[in-house]
């Protein structure tokens, strides 16, 4: 572009404010980060390095029931809600719109839509149904709640990559005498498999993240690391909370840095 | 149409709803399903420990705004405590929307004039909080501004206070925590629209000898405003249902919707009332909603 000494691109104040912005959402989360590893308990008073508040929460039984319930919880819904969502997928794109098409993309995208707080009462009375009828308070709820409303984050990359993708691979397959199943184990699955592993990704994260849903599904003795987390915010705050914060943090931009890498466009 | 293709069709239909039927059984299960139940809640009289009496009422959505006096049955008066908590879920979620638009919108723009490289960075740099933990985001806000805080600690050590400022617990530590974790999402759609702006405009712009400040308001914001109004939903629908920041950073004194709606199911023992008032914040939500795809509807067409 020719420099003619006037960027055009350019508005006052804008750079400021944006530096400003990215200073302001880091800041808090640095500060959490970084006090996890301090020797002492009082925030902004710093008295040497120490893991001391990691072998508090490793040592801490509740927090280990807690953590082992938020991965069981997670990976399940993960699992469950990206293979319903890659048929779905399979089943809503790459073919001409048919009646009810509007209606599925709504069901699917419902859970976006709808304010969590209320998607959690409806549960709380649903289920709460259930249990007097079965007397079954497992896991069993959460499961199921967290797989419903992991579907549109596990659907939505995996759209984006079947809608990407050549349709003429298929019909060449096709072509060859490649049987429907043939067609799907060794051309299809393998192509979508980026947008598989990412929408299980974004699965998992959001079923870690959630607290509103479990928080009212949830029987008594079943918390997930957010409600312990939760529970333990209301009663004192305690810098045990700053070093599962981090851990959980790093897991978070670990998995997001694994996701960017899967769906990054090839140049 | 040839009766071959019309088979192939009905053939197609079939085949992507029994692909779609697992995910929707979940859905209709677990999420839409039991909405009906809450509207069917919503007509029914509170039980005496919780739960409800399976007789017909309109009380609740009555008591939404309407308190019957203990003394006087028959006469109501306006619920004050309600309308209280009503006004400051809208006041807040609006606060929050036009203060993410007026922060987010130089940022959405700063990232999208960057070189196509650094851009993806710093497109990274706003998704990580969008995808970190609601509750450690909050928690982090409240670490920062609470009594003992970071920031009052800084300051009192650095002589500046001599008394901590009381920040948390108020309607002010709402408002922060709720515009800086909904942020992210006012700069992503954002970003989306001044990525497909052309930037030629600007040039023509300034050549018919537009200010910057005619510039922005004449031909890049009508141009970039559907992005405008899918952040302002995005922010806005979240925050007025918002559950742990208000609880979080209101400590259950300040009150919102969610936190109202909780109750009722708690020590309110009013599950009728929280019902009808979800209820009412779906209605609201949904309103937002439909307006948001007329608009961007009658944007595209245009387009």
């Amino acid at each position: 572009m020719a420099n003619r000494g006037f960027d055009t691109a350019k508005l006052p104040g804008f750079t400021p404010t944006a530096i400003f912005v990215f200073v302001a959402l880091y800041l808090p989360i640095f500060m959490l980060v970084f006090y996890s590893f301090n020797a002492g308990k009082a925030v902004g008073i710093w008295e040497g390095f120490s893991l001391q508040w990691y072998g508090k929460a490793w040592a801490n039984d509740h927090v280990k029931d807690a953590t082992l319930r938020s991965i069981v919880i997670a990976s399940v819904a993960a699992v469950v809600s990206t293979i319903v969502a890659t048929m779905a997928a399979l089943g809503t794109t790459r073919r001409k719109e048919f009646k009810g098409q509007t209606f599925i993309y709504m069901m699917i995208n419902q859970p976006l839509m709808v304010p969590e707080i209320v998607t959690a009462v409806a549960l709380l009375i649903f289920f709460a149904w259930i249990k007097v009828a079965t007397g079954y308070q497992g896991l069993g709820y959460l499961i199921v709640a967290h797989s419903a409303f992991c579907i549109p984050f596990a659907y939505l990359p995996i759209r984006a990559r079947l809608e990407g993708m050549d349709l003429t691979l298929e019909t060449a397959a096709t072509d060859l005498y490649g049987s429907p199943w043939q067609v799907f184990r060794y051309l299809t699955f393998p192509l979508l498999l980026p947008g598989i592993i990412a929408g299980m990704m974004l699965a998992f994260v959001t079923s870690l993240d959630d607290v509103v849903i479990t928080l009212f599904v949830k029987s008594a003795g079943q918390d997930t690391l957010p409600t312990y987390m939760l529970g333990q915010i209301r009663r004192s705050i305690s810098t045990e909370i700053y070093a599962i914060s981090t851990v959980l943090l790093g897991l978070t931009v670990a998995l997001l840095t694994a996701f960017f890498l899967l769906t990054r466009k090839k140049e | 149409m040839s009766a071959a293709e019309t088979a192939q069709d009905a053939a197609a239909t079939r085949n992507g709803w029994w692909l779609s039927a697992p995910a929707l059984f979940i859905l209709a299960f677990a999420a839409v399903g039991p909405l009906l139940i809450v509207l069917v809640y919503s007509f029914l009289t509170p039980g005496e420990y919780g739960n409800v009496e399976w007789i017909f009422s309109l009380n609740a959505w009555r008591s939404i705004l309407l308190t019957e006096d203990i003394f006087e049955p028959g006469k109501f008066t306006l619920a004050d405590a309600h309308l209280t908590i009503f006004w400051r879920s809208v006041k807040l979620s609006t606060l929050t929307t036009l203060i993410t638009f007026a922060v987010g919108f130089p940022t959405a723009w700063f990232i999208a004039t960057r070189s196509p490289r650094s851009r993806t960075m710093w497109l990274f740099l706003i998704t990580i909080p969008f995808w970190t933990n609601l509750l450690i985001r909050t928690f982090a806000i409240s670490e920062v501004i609470r009594n003992e805080g970071l920031l009052n600690t800084l300051l009192l050590k650095a002589g500046i206070i001599s008394a901590p400022i009381n920040m948390i617990y108020t309607d002010f530590a709402v408002f922060i925590g709720m515009t800086y974790v909904y942020l992210p999402l006012m700069v992503l759609p954002l970003f989306a629209a001044i990525d497909r702006f052309d930037m030629k405009l600007l040039e023509a712009s300034y050549d018919l000898y537009a200010s910057r400040w005619q510039t922005l308001r004449r031909v890049i914001l009508p141009i970039v405003r559907p992005g405008i109004v899918a952040g302002s939903i995005l922010v806005f629908v979240p925050s007025l249902g918002a559950y742990v920041t208000p609880r979080v950073l209101g400590g259950g004194k300040k009150m919102m919707i969610g936190n109202f709606i909780e109750l009722q199911f708690g020590q309110g023992r009013n599950w009728p009332l929280g019902a009808s008032l979800s209820i009412l914040l779906l209605i609201v939500v949904s309103a937002a909603l439909v307006l948001y795809v007329r608009v961007s509807g009658r944007e595209n067409r245009h387009g």
